[in-house]
């Protein structure tokens, strides 16, 4: 748990926010992150995040079950319990290519899935800070982390001028914890009551 | 403003005056509001049938399977039937989603969803079809590759049966994966917009805390990607193990090659028109005529008749292949499909899968939405009797003619069958109630291109000569440099470059 400050900025227009996350990006501010309610491509380059490396993992845990499916098939008929099946050999490799198959793009699609649960830190039980009730809707937001050293009326004026609708400054969870959304944290109190 | 540029020739993928918070006020509307009385009465109609199989099914595992009208000859009756018919409905999502997505299809995000939702339950009835047909279902987990006290006795690997096990769990799996990522965004939409508590904490637990950062989107858009990519091959390869089923038997009727590429048509067949049937109810009842356009309708009774045609070309192949093999039980099997006791249902087949789809060549009945439903429903009717005429054709008559016999199914059968679609409606009712039946957050990224409004901003473009164009493209560029919107503003791309 690390509760931080952050100046909190809302765009509607991607055309507008593509410019100003490059601006933050430039302008010393530290970018925590930046929230779109749908898929934007490009913005991940114009955060300054590389290419993800998922779809490797993915590769690897089709190769696993590869060869699960050929190691454990072998290990069976040929050493635990060969059995003559219609006059087969008992290594049978065409026969055993459809489970082969299936088990590689089972390990691979439910490796990914859990890695991708992994590294975006979701799961069921799993709450984070919602900056914006619309940022899942149709509103664009951008967060700048502030040391406490920072002047919170420079960091919004800057935000102004990059074009930003809504402008506030919230104190938050940076990360994720274990919660409920129907339930108010007491950072949140403190800060409604500040 | 940013240029984003189709052709008109392509129609708007969402009709009316849409903006990114419209799009989520018109598709989660039905969640957040009562459902009317016809969800009700349809909910309550589905459990009545779901209870009826539940009677059925447990009727048949009670008194044993001497309750089925299966018999010598006959070991295939209704239930392989069925199972064969819901696990090629439940092929459309999967096609919709995965084949769709690689092709860069922009219309399938209007259906995928509830074409996925359709696709995960048809393979839950599916599924039930096999499972019940063990007979001493209590000892089904003998299909599974575990460490036994009987040897250990592995499952025969070798054997189409069990490729079928781990094809269809596999299908199964995947499929509700690839769905389940996709809700998640459009659940982190509920939740952050709920009124209620209980909403607010339910759809809070089911978005995984889903917030929309560019990394987990990023990663995101890589998961679909490759799990497209994996399902692709998945979906034909399920539909080819099921008719392997068949196809590795030396049952004159059954033992062709031409199998597995005809039962995977067949399949995205009659899968397309479950879709048809069931969106054309949806997109009238929830009002997402906008969204759910004539256009899709279009696309998927296109895409009908195509396969349809591939499987009449199938039927005829057969046909000429028994006479082309000169074998004395193959003709007989052919012959006695066409003339013997069955005859009605070989001509259902016919008349349902072959010659009726043709009327989608005329462009007036594709886009006609009455038409499309009751064709969605001549479809399923022909594509059962196809699994029908395969499975019971083919071994009511088998080398010893004294065993021949005619098979007719129980109540128990029918009882059962209609019981998978109280549980595939059941399901599909909640669906409809709970879930965002098409994807919100999809729909939005292809919004600003293909949305009608948004085409409509580019009408004066239509008519600029190149150097016009160019010089508007440079104004509004002026503001700000490119930044990756490449691929949505093609003709605005190469002005630009």
């Amino acid at each position: 748990m690390a509760i931080k400050k952050f100046a909190v900025a809302t765009y509607t227009d991607e055309a507008v926010l593509f410019p100003a996350v490059k601006k933050v990006r430039k302008s010393g501010y530290k970018l925590h992150d930046v929230y779109t309610p749908f898929a934007v491509h490009g913005l991940d380059v114009a955060a300054g995040h590389k290419t993800t490396d998922l779809h490797i993992a993915g590769f690897i845990y089709g190769i696993c079950g590869t060869s699960t499916a050929v190691g454990f098939i072998s290990w069976v008929y040929t050493a635990d319990w060969p059995q003559n099946y219609g006059g087969k050999p008992h290594f049978a490799l065409p026969a055993w290519i459809p489970i082969t198959f299936e088990l590689t793009v089972l390990f691979a699609a439910v490796g990914m899935v859990l890695t991708f649960c992994y590294l975006n830190q979701i799961m069921p039980g799993v709450k984070k800070h919602v900056f914006h009730p619309r940022q899942s809707d149709d509103t664009f937001v951008v967060a700048i982390e502030l040391p406490e050293s920072a002047s919170e009326k420079e960091a919004l004026d800057f935000l102004k001028s990059t074009g930003a609708g809504e402008t506030n400054i919230q104190v938050a969870e940076a990360s994720w914890w274990y919660g409920r959304f129907d339930k108010t944290e007491p950072y949140e109190l403190a800060a409604a009551g500040k | 403003m940013h240029i984003k540029y189709e052709s008109f020739i392509r129609e708007p993928l969402v009709e009316g005056k849409k903006d990114y918070h419209q799009v989520s006020e018109d598709i989660v509307r039905p969640i957040e509001g009562k459902p009317g009385r016809m969800w009700y009465v349809g909910f309550f109609f589905s459990l009545v049938l779901l209870g009826y199989g539940l009677f059925s099914v447990g009727w048949a595992v009670y008194w044993g399977l001497g309750t089925w009208g299966v018999n010598r000859t006959v070991g295939w009756g209704w239930d392989i039937t069925n199972f064969v018919w819901w696990i090629g409905i439940g092929h459309a999502g999967t096609l919709i989603s995965a084949i769709l997505l690689l092709f860069r299809q922009g219309w399938r995000t209007g259906v995928n969803r509830a074409a996925e939702a359709m696709t995960i339950f048809a393979v839950m009835c599916a599924g039930q079809f096999p499972i019940w047909h063990m007979g001493r279902v209590w000892d089904g987990f003998f299909v599974l590759p575990y460490p036994n006290t009987r040897g250990p006795l592995w499952p025969n690997f070798d054997s189409p049966l069990l490729w079928d096990v781990f094809a269809i769990s596999t299908y199964f799996t995947v499929s509700l994966l690839f769905w389940y990522s996709g809700l998640l965004p459009d659940f982190a939409l509920i939740r952050d917009r709920a009124k209620t508590k209980l909403r607010k904490a339910l759809y809070g637990i089911a978005s995984f805390g889903w917030t929309g950062t560019v990394k987990n989107w990023q990663r995101h858009e890589a998961l679909s990607l490759v799990l497209a990519g994996l399902s692709t091959p998945l979906v034909l390869s399920v539909h080819t193990i099921v008719s392997f089923d068949f196809a590795t038997s030396v049952i004159p009727g059954w033992h062709t090659t031409i199998f597995p590429p005809y039962f995977v048509a067949g399949a995205v067949f009659s899968g397309f028109a479950m879709v048809n049937t069931l969106l054309v109810l949806t997109r009238r009842i929830l009002h997402l005529e906008e969204y759910i356009t004539i256009g899709h309708l279009e696309a998927m009774n296109k895409i009908i008749v195509l396969t349809g045609s591939i499987v009449g070309v199938a039927y005829l192949t057969e046909l000429f292949m028994s006479w082309y093999s000169q074998s004395w039980g193959e003709m007989a099997a052919f012959q006695w499909r066409i003339m013997g006791p069955y005859w009605w249902s070989y001509w259902a087949m016919m008349t349902c899968n072959v010659v009726s789809p043709q009327l989608f060549w005329i462009k007036k009945l594709r886009r006609n939405v009455i038409f499309t439903f009751v064709m969605s429903i001549v479809v399923n009717i022909g594509m059962w009797f196809e699994r029908f005429v395969i499975i019971v054709t083919s071994t009511y008559r088998d080398w010893v003619p004294g065993s021949w016999a005619y098979y007719s199914p129980t109540w128990t059968e029918v009882g059962f069958y209609l019981g998978t679609f109280g549980l595939f409606f059941t399901c599909y009712f909640l669906f409809a109630k709970y879930f965002p039946v098409i994807a919100i957050a999809e729909i939005k990224f292809v919004l600003k291109g293909s949305g009608r409004n948004f085409k409509e901003k580019m009408i004066g473009y239509q008519d600029m000569s190149d150097e016009q164009f160019y010089h508007a493209v440079e104004a509004s560029h002026d503001d700000h440099d490119d930044h990756g919107h490449s691929e949505e503003k093609v003709a605005a791309g190469a002005a630009h470059h």
